[in-house]
């Protein structure tokens, strides 16, 4: 593809990630912190982004389904969950784990587990989306330097 | 963002600050340790509380240690509480994901010089770091 219909598909992409509220400004601090010397910093993340999720989505299913739930563990799972994604500057993730924390402080369990769907669905949409947005900016970067 | 440019003209002048970041997260482990890069430092990074304290206990002393609340092991008060009491001097700058004016507080009280919200922003190193230096030169000056 040509090189300049590449970098403006790329350019509009990231424009529709910020206004549709999936990214926000951490996000833009780790594309500053992307150069030569670090050309993958965004896509190492990113990758590690999805590691600690995979991990603590796995640890808040588990004590979902545990009987008795155990809140503070729940809270703690999801605060950490929380942290991350606002580290990297995912909005809508970030945004949903604080509802999630809401009906875990009011003990709600039909709260949490519902809010634990739509952190779930919200985590899964960024990540496709962030697929194939990383992906354009590789083929991107290939075709500059072809 | 104007801090691009502050963050090279001064990473000369922060070329000879020690830094140790402690987070049990390996994301924000990474993210700290780039960004304070990005202002010429080169920060050593532990994962937990008794991991910095140990280092202190070792004769190790930093300029700047930037601390997570939670962690396993020795959690952020705990190490701040340590740290002071074995007469760190260290600028220790916490950094949260539990916001609450009451959470901030009570780890304010362990010790430290400043308590951020996560995620560091690059004005927050820029802020910390001018306070270092600041600092730097109020005692080369006394």
């Amino acid at each position: 593809m040509d090189r300049n219909r590449l970098q403006h598909q790329v350019a509009c992409m990231r424009r529709s990630l910020f206004d549709q509220g999936y990214l926000d400004e951490p996000f833009i601090q780790l594309e500053e912190l992307q150069d030569d010397a670090n050309p993958n910093f965004v896509q190492e993340i990113v990758t590690l982004f999805y590691s600690d999720s995979a991990r603590l989505i796995q640890n808040i299913e588990h004590a979902l389904n545990s009987r008795p739930i155990d809140f503070d563990k729940l809270d703690d799972y999801m605060h950490q969950f929380k942290g991350s994604s606002s580290s990297i500057g995912a909005k809508k993730v970030t945004n949903e784990c604080t509802v999630f924390r809401e009906y875990c402080s009011a003990e709600n369990a039909e709260g949490c587990i519902r809010s634990f769907q739509q952190v779930k669905q919200e985590y899964a949409i960024l990540r496709r989306k962030l697929e194939v947005y990383l992906q354009m900016v590789r083929q991107a970067a290939v075709s500059r330097t072809a | 963002m104007v801090l691009g440019n502050d963050a090279s003209s001064s990473s000369l002048s922060n070329k000879n600050l020690s830094v140790l970041v402690v987070d049990d997260d390996p994301l924000i482990r990474m993210l700290h340790d780039n960004y304070l890069k990005h202002f010429g430092l080169k920060p050593l990074v532990v994962e937990n509380g008794k991991e910095a304290v140990d280092l202190f206990q070792l004769g190790t002393s930093f300029d700047l240690i930037l601390m997570d609340k939670e962690m396993p092991i020795m959690n952020g008060v705990e190490a701040t509480k340590a740290l002071r009491d074995m007469g760190a001097t260290s600028m220790i700058v916490g950094v949260t994901s539990r916001g609450s004016p009451s959470e901030m507080q009570a780890f304010m009280e362990a010790g430290l010089d400043f308590c951020f919200e996560k995620p560091l922003t690059f004005d927050m190193i820029d802020f910390i770091l001018k306070e270092l230096n600041v600092n730097d030169d109020d005692d080369t000056n006394n």
